[in-house]
């Protein structure tokens, strides 16, 4: 049904109040004409016998109570699909904005998806190496996993997810059906330009569909953004067959102009002025990872989220965390001293490697190794804080090692390269010659024998 | 509009819809709201305005769709097919659903939540001419190969039985049996009944929570135990393994039955549990776990609404077997989902919030639901219990917020996990210096007739231990271990042991995921006899040092994996080369 509707009766930041229309539904699309022929999409967010309140994604500059014409188009918000948006650059509600325009297409999707039936999902098993030893050994990334990177500003969180991107590979198979599907959600120009120039590098720009909200870009699109890539990661996933890996960020972004678009509509803040729903609205976005039964497609996330002021107790890298299957976090004295990726081991997890590891998947030892770094690694840490306060001199030879193995730790394996790819062999192996620098009795995670096998000391004594 | 209009949409704002004008419905009534009849709630009335809550996706619905009562709060059907079965909040099954609509979840009730096509052989117990009152069991049918089905007459019912059916094979919508009460009116009875989930199902008496409820997690069973028809909360920020360990309760825990709630959390997650309790079998019976689990999974992604009715929806489901005379386990991940879910209608409501956003009732919603825990004697003369242990997710980390706080004045075990202790990977989690358990001094009696009389005397020593190496800890943090003397060291040493060797536990070792209790004594036994016989060489002058030269300590931390779950003999030969080795040392 189409309807056309003349004035608006109150306007209020992004929001517009139109007296309200028999028939128009819930979360409908309209269409704002201006006198001066400009049109501006929105969406109806909330409504009852009086009043109809919709949000304007370009914003209401210029629209006054009488110069525009509202027409109601009778379906949510939707994204045309077709295999051609491989390549394609998209603004944030899914226009191109690449100068080749539309996309035509018979398929049109809502794009705040369905939720998944969660008996129709496949536990996420196959392990995706990534070739940086921090990640493959310590939290190994599963397809079909959402595991987002914790940083802060003037960290090397683009770089990571970028090497991340460029490297990934499952083990034994060729990936020819291999796609990337990037959301910017107000970063800067620059940034989104280094990812651009990054996958034309790697030669893999015609394998990414780029969505880009940039920071100067109206905020209502910014709250579209992630949900038209996921709605095109879905797509591709589950009817192209194609290995989908979603980069997101800045999730803090996204979260911040949920909760300006919340407080226009007047809502009752939850924590620092973030909605209520924040979680809610945030697993309606990472809960979009996972693989379908029966198909062959998977969507991995990658989100990345800037933690203000390092705080991983600020609201939205807690719900992020609440929801997501781990988390990689970057730490930044790692990343002042010169370590990169500076993943700061011990807060880092991965939820999902526990199945996907082991024998058949990686190697045998690579469950006891990372549990052996984790514990031994902790105890750098006290080392560490008991020396800043007795001094190095005064520890016992034990706690002399664990530092010794600290530093040796950051310095071997965490530190790579931005273009070294290391096997998982390669990475476990680096693992063991630094663990064998401590005395076997320390090494109580690790069974008897995997010891008998890999545990060298006089390699150790060499380092 | 007159009140004797058809009731329609009036305001629809998230997942809360307003209809003005019309007076019929009653609070907390089951409504359909719209054409394509999605479930909701009346949760306010005022003179103009009733407010219902939509258990579903409210997106496409418009102003003027009709809203129909149906005279009946929120209820759920129970008979047999909820066991080896999973379901959303409000009970739909999830399997039918999904051969219905696919991978995707669409809207709308169009299927019966128990298969009305599925037969179960049913024997009927009832006679004519017997009287029956509520709960009285009238037939039994396998609903698994491992859990039988008793049938029950609804609570609020009585009467005398006037026809019965033959034993055979049955659906849940086929009459079993006619009764007709005083006043002379007669009820039919079906293998199934409805009962609203915010009511407690009736019981006869409360019982003494002084049986524990084993769970094979030495850090639970010896340090923190629970009981059966306790309470328990697992508070831990992100990571730090509360789905783990209420994975871990849900397969070795000795209850009958469990109702796995995943409240608000993550799909892969059930998609896991289904996966593994489908292919782990139960220790008891040799048969898959799955067969005595039902799972409700409400994904944080699964509307918001239908997540606050699904902790009730789970311990209804648990009442019920109750009632049939079983131990019942329920493991509700994550209450604070559950809360922050009657945050969010709460501020859709417009009510004042109270501490953080929360409203309130979280206090007293929080109550009643901990409160329909309990060990009792049932309406029928059974004994049956339901243990809910629930998850709590704060919010920064940090305990002092409302939901962890209120939690802890209903709850009876507090097992505080520890970010430390994960990051370490020290598995369980649970620190055992914040977390506490009212139930000893209930359970002691049990420990003690059925393990061992100097159980409890063990356990009082590893915990005093433990609490000397925290206090110590603090020095050795600010002066390093070299200046403590010997037989502070040698509690340090020992402490070491009992918390790697004894409280870490490895979940993915096939002995060590599982401990019997005996094992569990056995262990500390060992423990303490090393330290005993180390303390008095220590108090002879022999260094610590030389003590720990034998290699006895690692020896003991590595016991647990050394000495398989059916060679407890074995304690006994780690005692001598103790006593032997020390002896020696002179």
């Amino acid at each position: 049904m189409i309807i056309d509707y003349l004035g608006t009766n109150e306007i209020n930041g992004p929001l517009v109040v139109l007296k309200n229309i028999p028939g128009v539904a819930n979360e409908e699309m309209v269409e704002l004409r201006m006198d001066n022929g400009t049109v501006r999409q929105g969406r109806i967010v909330q409504m009852d016998r009086e009043r109809l309140v919709v949000q304007v994604f370009q914003g209401t500059r210029g629209i006054s109570l009488n110069n525009t014409r509202t027409r109601f188009l009778g379906h949510p918000i939707e994204l045309p699909l077709s295999l051609e948006i491989l390549g394609r650059t998209f603004d944030g509600a899914g226009r191109p904005i690449d100068g080749l325009g539309e996309v035509y297409s018979d398929l049109r999707r809502n794009i705040n998806g369905l939720p998944m039936n969660p008996v129709c999902r496949t536990y996420p098993q196959n392990y995706i190496c990534t070739g940086i030893s921090s990640i493959d050994v310590l939290m190994t990334l599963i397809r079909g996993q959402k595991l987002p990177i914790f940083s802060g500003s003037g960290m090397s969180h683009n770089e990571l997810a970028v090497q991340i991107a460029r490297q990934a590979r499952l083990t034994g198979s060729e990936d020819e059906n291999f796609c990337i599907v990037f959301a910017a959600m107000g970063v800067k120009n620059d940034i989104a330009d280094y990812f651009k120039r990054s996958f034309e590098e790697a030669n893999v720009l015609h394998r990414v569909v780029m969505f880009q909200n940039l920071s100067s870009d109206p905020i209502v699109e910014r709250i579209l953004t992630p949900r038209c890539a996921l709605t095109a990661a879905e797509y591709l996933a589950y009817e192209e067959n194609m290995h989908v890996l979603v980069i997101m960020t800045d999730m803090t972004a996204y979260a911040e102009a949920l909760r300006e678009f919340s407080s226009s509509k007047g809502e009752i803040p939850g924590r620092k002025g973030y909605p209520g729903y924040l979680y809610s609205d945030l697993a309606s976005l990472y809960e979009r990872a996972g693989i379908v039964r029966g198909k062959q497609g998977s969507v991995t996330q990658l989100p990345i989220l800037t933690m203000p002021n390092d705080d991983i107790t600020h609201p939205v890298p807690d719900l992020t965390g609440y929801i997501t299957e781990g988390q990689i976090v970057l730490d930044r004295s790692l990343n002042a001293s010169g370590i990169y990726p500076p993943v700061a081991i011990l807060p880092s997890l991965s939820r999902l490697m526990k199945d996907g590891i082991g024998e058949n998947f990686t190697r045998a030892d690579h469950a006891a190794v990372s549990g052996q770094v984790f514990a031994s690694y902790a105890k750098v840490m006290d080392a560490r804080s008991l020396a800043s306060v007795i001094g190095e001199e005064e520890l016992s030879e034990i706690d002399q090692k664990y530092l010794k193995f600290g530093r040796l730790f950051e310095q071997e394996v965490l530190k790579q390269g931005h273009h070294e790819n290391r096997t998982i062999e390669e990475s476990l192996n680096l693992c063991w010659r630094i663990l064998s620098t401590l005395p076997r009795s320390e090494l109580s995670r690790v069974e008897n024998t995997m010891l008998e096998q890999y545990y060298r000391p006089e390699q150790g004594d060499t380092l | 509009m007159t009140e004797n209009n058809t009731p329609v949409i009036y305001g629809i704002n998230g997942p809360v819809v307003t209809v003005q004008g019309y007076r019929g419905f009653s609070m907390m009534e089951m409504v359909y709201v719209g054409t394509e009849r999605l479930v909701g709630e009346v949760i306010g009335i005022t003179d103009q305005k009733t407010t219902i809550q939509v258990y579903e996706e409210t997106l496409g619905l418009k102003l003027g769709e009709p809203v129909v009562g149906t005279g009946n709060p929120l209820n759920i059907t129970l008979g047999p097919g909820i066991l080896n079965n999973i379901f959303d909040g409000i009970e739909r099954p999830l399997r039918d659903l999904s051969e219905l609509d696919g991978a995707f979840l669409q809207r709308g009730g169009k299927i019966p939540l128990l298969s009305e096509t599925r037969k179960w052989k049913v024997a009927v117990l009832a006679k004519i001419g017997q009287t029956l009152s509520g709960g009285s069991i009238f037939a039994e049918c396998p609903e698994t190969p491992i859990i039988t089905h008793r049938c029950m007459v609804p609570p609020d019912l009585e009467g005398t039985v006037i026809w019965v059916a033959k034993n055979g094979e049955y659906t849940v919508a086929d009459p079993i049996l006619k009764i007709r009460n005083d006043d002379g009116r007669e009820h039919v009875l079906y293998l199934a009944q409805r009962w609203p989930i915010k009511i407690p199902r009736p019981m006869k008496k409360r019982l003494p929570p002084n049986i524990p409820l084993i769970t094979g997690q030495r850090i639970i069973d010896t340090i923190l135990p629970i009981a059966k028809g306790g309470t328990a909360a697992i508070p831990g920020g992100f990571g730090t393994g509360k789905t783990m360990t209420q994975h871990q309760l849900a397969k070795w825990c000795d209850a009958d039955l469990i109702v796995y709630v995943g409240c608000g959390e993550r799909g892969n997650e059930m998609s896991q549990v289904l996966e593994e309790f489908s292919a782990l079998t139960d220790p008891k019976s040799g048969r898959p776990m799955m067969e005595r689990t039902c799972l409700i999974a409400n994904t944080s992604n699964m509307p918001v609404a239908a997540r606050e009715a699904s902790i009730y929806t789970g311990i209804t489901l648990a009442e019920y077997y109750r009632d049939m005379g079983y131990h019942v386990a329920i493991m509700a991940d994550s209450t604070s989902r559950w809360a922050e879910a009657l945050r969010e209608i709460s501020g859709r409501l417009e009510e004042m919030p109270a501490e953080e956003g929360f409203p309130a009732y979280l206090s007293s919603r929080l109550s009643e639901f901990y409160e329909r825990a309990g060990r009792v004697t049932n309406l029928n003369g059974t004994e049956g219990s339901v243990t809910i242990i629930g998850a709590v997710s704060p919010q920064g980390s940090d305990f002092s917020e409302p939901v962890t706080q209120n939690t802890k004045r209903y709850v009876r075990c507090f097992w505080a996990l520890d970010k430390a202790l994960a990051y370490a990977r020290h598995y369980p989690a649970i620190n055992w210096i914040t977390s506490y358990s009212e139930y000893f001094d209930d359970l002691n009696n049990w420990y003690e007739d059925h393990v061992g009389l100097d159980f409890v005397q063990n356990r009082r020593r590893i915990n005093v231990l433990l609490q000397e190496e925290d206090r110590l800890m603090e020095i050795v943090k600010l002066i390093g271990e070299d200046v403590l003397p010997d037989d502070q060291k040698l509690i340090i040493e020992t402490a070491n042991v009992i918390r790697t060797g004894f409280l870490q536990q490895n979940a993915f070792h096939k002995d060590d995921t599982f401990v019997s209790i005996q094992k569990q004594q056995q262990m500390m036994e060992v423990i303490l006899h090393l330290y005993d016989a180390a303390k008095r060489r220590v108090s002879m002058g022999i260094p610590i040092s030389r003590i720990k030269e034998t290699g006895l300590f690692e020896k003991l931390i590595r016991m647990k994996y050394e000495i398989s779950n059916n060679a407890l003999e074995l304690f006994g030969q780690y005692k001598e080369e103790i006593t032997r080795t020390l002896d020696a040392l002179n």
